[in-house]
């Protein structure tokens, strides 16, 4: 049996009166950190949100950690799909030859973490963005 | 290449994952802000006090 989506009343009007392709911040916040959140007109979250996985990101890199590549084994395919979840900064990151190829002192495996965490921590807010879009979530 | 002391990158964990936390966690803004500081203070204080405990475990 279907359950019926939860919509908050809270969200008011504006949530359900929204047009267009309700996935779109959903996929725009993975894509970009904070996207999401800004077409929603939700600016000071949005940028908090980007300042923070976008800032995580690049500690991660400066710290030398690790851009997964290929999955090897089952814990290379977890950082792998954490990785995934930065969206347009790990296309670039590979790209750009970003990261390090392997991980050789204790500071570069905290910014492999950096990254796989940015990656997941991207992935809440793009959901959250979809959320808010619905009116699951108060706007 | 940056070399932070692990107690920094543990602060710079702390405060990148509560912000994300605090704002998609929680509905209104200062229950936000209200959620990310108690996040920041369970990552610092869990980090220092286990921290503690390995020290005493080691001794």
């Amino acid at each position: 049996m279907a359950t019926p989506p939860i919509r908050n009343t809270a969200a008011g009007p504006q949530a359900g009166s929204q047009s267009g392709f309700v996935y779109l911040p959903l996929i725009a916040g993975w894509l970009i950190p904070g996207a999401g959140h800004f077409l929603l007109r939700k600016w000071y979250r949005g940028a908090l949100l980007a300042a923070s996985i976008i800032g995580m990101f690049a500690l991660g890199l400066a710290m030398q950690g690790k851009l997964y590549a290929s999955a090897h084994d089952i814990l290379d395919l977890l950082g792998l799909v954490g990785d995934l979840g930065n969206g347009l900064l790990y296309i670039i990151g590979r790209a750009g030859g970003l990261g390090a190829d392997s991980v050789q002192v204790t500071v570069a495996d905290w910014g492999t973490r950096f990254i796989v965490v940015a990656g997941m921590l991207n992935v809440i807010a793009a959901i959250d963005a979809h959320n808010l879009r619905t009116g699951r979530k108060a706007l | 290449m940056i070399n932070p002391s692990h107690f920094t990158a543990v602060v710079l964990f702390a405060l990148f994952v509560s912000i994300v936390f605090g704002i998609t966690m929680r509905d209104t803004p200062r229950r936000m802000v209200r959620y990310g500081l108690y996040c920041f203070a369970m990552f610092c204080g869990s980090a220092i006090v286990l921290s503690w405990v390995m020290f005493l475990i080691a001794r």
